[in-house]
């Protein structure tokens, strides 16, 4: 049975994880997230699910111990905020390149250093475009309501086991810290060890006569072998952007000019965009929901006769780079961003319509 | 005599251990990592427990340690293996869990996860291959590496005053109130092997009892790193090594 | 229906948990609600603020730059959002420590003397239900059965016994509201 619940964001990520059958869940806390462990704490998860919750010593730790489960064909998860993410780059590489599945959720806030506490996107190219070292590509999903961050954990590791990829939440300290009506599921129950051992023939579940034993490394010391990983990878992500594009329009058939934004950004326009058409401008906004694939084709598509595009965001430009890729430079593409922690509001997007595009 | 005269099960009086796998191991010549593989691969073939025993491989010369153990395995990044453990174990308490680390990859890049894992007290083995050197990256200083010591980054000796001390980690994890068995062993004579090989059994056993990690140093050579022959490495081992990193028992049960 | 609201005062005021429970009485409602506090160093000691926004429609913007309505809880607040009042909108505020009165015309105005009614009755724990009462009677966003079941989601079970006192704070907020500038 679903039941309405008003929560943060960060709660919302929290009790999802408990009821989508999460298996552990490792983390440290830093601001604006870390209501999602003390959720997770206080929730007793073990005693519901089974889950295990663990707090760990440091942002390296735990990306580890995501990297440990993961190895067992375990959902597990951990989150954090952008400098904690920073920390956690080399276990996402070593997780993209051993293939595993794992969730990790970022609730951006502004840097870079120790930056501010405040909400930020400025981790759009830290997520996007690598991070760690090595080609890489991590399923980055970001949400704009608290219904999406809750929706989008399970979501996440069906992506994650899917393609045994590690997927990124890409939120921020808005939709983190703001609390909305969340419509939950019931608690399900996890995977088995023998679903697992079933399923995945990849996982370590202890070597049995039956089969050869099971190496989770991402090491390949002759360079021959490691680029046909590489091509592998790339393959795999070709797939991944042919299938997962995921994005939400608002008021796009007639308008002339478009707001691309994703997350609290695309809330925001979205206010803008009201407040520009009672003046009669036509707008429309084009929400990514996948930052990575990016819905490139559909944005080309979509704005091919625009007299121009205004990229929002709370960044100082990161999120534009891709768009005007996506439409190669044929249309104006325009950004306007507040950053280190400033929201921008919707009057000031409705002035940087004005002043940038007309 | 023709060879299948010779090969026959009643003549069988040495094999290789069927937990170990048939890859040819990397080690140089004299290196003390193939007897201790070894070991655990006979301790887990007498448990009965191979498919019940998962090992997190270190950076480090034994990263390929994976390759020759017959068992389910994941490499660990540099000093992580930890970490992986902690999750390995909680998630499965059903199973054994493993760590493989040497000293670079235990004792500097991974103070942070072993301290706290073993101060959690998680429920996992962990086996420390000290032979004072980073052997796999061409012999530069290590964490362990003795005052004097010449190495490719301390090529006049460890200098204490500029490059600090040895550390005697596995002291250190006998402190906290995490670690359940602490001992520090060596495999350089057939006698130390025989009690390396009880050392790892304990440590083995003592994960059914859920109370806390058992931790064994093994104190080895790197013939390679120090430049010298085997035989010599392990005389320079007893007369240099042993003296700072003394053997035996640092913990163990109260109740044994 | 879109109610934008932004509740300002002192933390310790009770802005966020009013805030809290308008929204779960929007839940309640199964209206659309969005609850964005103001956070970080702000909220330690210094002044506290919350955007709530009720709807029948998805919520695009949790956070704004003008609003239907502003409760105003001290001078601080009163200095940073008269101004954001929508034209026509409503500013409801406490006359409490206020030095600066509100001046606009193009905005209805109405006082609540929630501190002081509180103080009369000895308990500063229902001066937030009080002031909620005075907007709920300007602006009947949910009805009074669902801020009843929005305390109930909303406070703690060891709590459930105030609710009773609590509702009639919100009564008595509604009787001693103050006209002060009506269009």
């Amino acid at each position: 049975m679903k039941e309405l619940k008003l929560m943060k964001g960060n709660e919302a990520i929290a009790e999802a994880a408990i009821r989508c059958g999460v298996d552990g869940y490792f983390g440290y806390p830093i601001t604006p997230q870390s209501e999602i462990l003390e959720h997770l704490m206080s929730e007793n998860p073990y005693d519901k699910t089974g889950m295990v919750v663990l707090q760990a010593e440091s942002e390296t730790a735990s990306i580890n111990m995501v990297y440990g489960g993961a190895c067992l064909g375990k959902k597990v998860m951990t989150s954090s905020s952008s400098p904690g993410i920073s920390l956690m780059q080399e276990g996402l590489s070593y997780m993209a390149g051993a293939e595993l599945p794992a969730l990790v959720v970022n609730v951006v806030r502004g840097g870079p250093g120790l930056g501010t506490i405040q909400p930020s996107q400025a981790d759009y190219f830290q997520t996007v475009k690598g991070g760690g070292h090595g080609d890489y590509r991590l399923i980055t999903l970001a949400p704009a309501f608290v219904q999406e961050m809750y929706d989008f954990v399970e979501l996440a590791f069906e992506l994650a086991f899917k393609y045994r990829n590690p997927v990124m939440i890409l939120s921020d300290g808005i939709i983190g810290q703001v609390m909305e009506k969340v419509e939950v599921d019931d608690y399900k129950s996890r995977w088995t060890n023998e679903y697992i051992r079933e399923q995945f023939p990849w996982a370590m579940t202890g070597k049995t006569a039956d089969r050869p034993h099971r190496i989770i490394t991402s090491l390949e010391l002759e360079a021959s072998r490691q680029e046909k990983v590489n091509l592998r990878l790339q393959s795999k992500y070709k797939d991944c952007e042919a299938q997962e594009v995921r994005y939400e329009t608002t008021q796009c058939e007639d308008a002339d000019y478009f707001i691309v934004a994703y997350g609290s950004s695309a809330r925001i326009s979205q206010k803008a965009v009201e407040v520009a058409r009672e003046n009669g401008i036509k707008v429309g906004l084009i929400r990514p929901i996948t930052l990575w694939p990016f819905p490139s084709k559909a944005i080309q598509e979509i704005t091919a006769k625009a007299k121009g595009i205004l990229c929002v965001e709370m960044s100082a430009g990161q999120l534009i780079e891709d768009v005007k890729l996506a439409v190669e430079c044929k249309i104006p593409v325009e950004h306007f961003g507040r950053f280190g922690g400033i929201i921008p509001s919707p009057a000031e997007v409705v002035e940087a319509l004005h002043s940038k595009l007309m | 005599m023709k060879r299948e005269d010779i090969v026959k099960p009643e003549n069988l009086i040495y094999k290789r251990t069927s937990v170990l796998t048939d890859n040819v191991m990397h080690y140089c010549p004299g290196c003390g990592h193939g007897v201790i593989h070894r070991l655990i691969a006979e301790v887990v073939d007498e448990m009965g427990i191979q498919d019940k025993t998962l090992i997190v491989a270190p950076v480090g010369c034994s990263v390929l340690a994976y390759n020759y153990f017959d068992l389910d395995a994941a490499e660990a990044a540099h000093g992580r293996a930890p970490a992986l453990a902690t999750a390995m174990k909680r998630l499965r308490p059903d199973q054994f869990v493993l760590t493989y680390q040497g000293d670079g990859d235990l004792a500097a890049i991974g103070t942070a996860e072993t301290i706290h894992a073993c101060n959690r007290g998680e429920n996992i083995t962990m086996i420390f291959v000290n032979n004072g050197i980073y052997g796999m990256t061409g012999g530069q200083m290590a964490p362990t590496t003795l005052e004097g010591m010449k190495t490719a980054t301390s090529p006049y000796g460890r200098d204490l005053s500029t490059m600090g001390n040895p550390l005697k980690i596995t002291e250190l994890i006998a402190q906290l109130p995490g670690s359940y068995y602490v001992t520090r062993q060596a495999v350089y004579t057939p006698a130390l092997v025989r009690k390396c090989k009880k050392a790892i059994r304990n440590a083995f056993e003592y994960q059914k009892l859920n109370k806390g990690t058992s931790f064994v140093e093994i104190v080895s050579n790197c013939n390679s790193g120090w430049k010298l022959p085997p035989v010599k490495a392990n005389q320079w081992l007893e007369e240099h090594m042993l003296p700072f990193f003394p053997l035996g028992d640092l913990k163990v049960p109260e109740n044994k | 229906m879109t109610e934008e609201i932004i509740i300002a005062g002192f933390g310790g005021q009770g802005v966020l948990s009013m805030g809290k429970i308008l929204a779960y009485s929007g839940v309640m409602q199964n209206k659309e609600v969005s609850w964005m506090p103001s956070y970080g160093p702000e909220m330690r000691g210094g002044t506290s603020n919350v955007t709530v926004i009720l709807s029948d429609e998805r919520i695009s913007s949790p956070t704004l730059n003008a609003y239907d309505t502003a409760i105003i809880l001290n001078q601080q607040s009163m200095d940073k959002f008269e101004s954001s009042v929508k034209p026509g909108g409503v500013l409801v505020y406490d006359p409490n420590g206020i030095t600066h009165h509100p001046t606009r015309k193009d905005i209805n105005i109405y006082q609540v003397p929630a501190t002081e009614k509180a103080s009369e009755m000895g308990n500063m724990k229902f001066f937030n239900m009080i002031i909620l009462g005075g907007f709920l009677k300007v602006k009947p966003v949910v009805k009074e059965e669902f801020i009843k079941k929005g305390l109930e989601k909303s406070l703690p079970v060891r709590h459930h016994g105030l609710i009773p006192d609590n509702l009639k704070a919100v009564t008595l907020g509604s009787e001693i509201l103050k006209p002060i500038n009506t269009l």
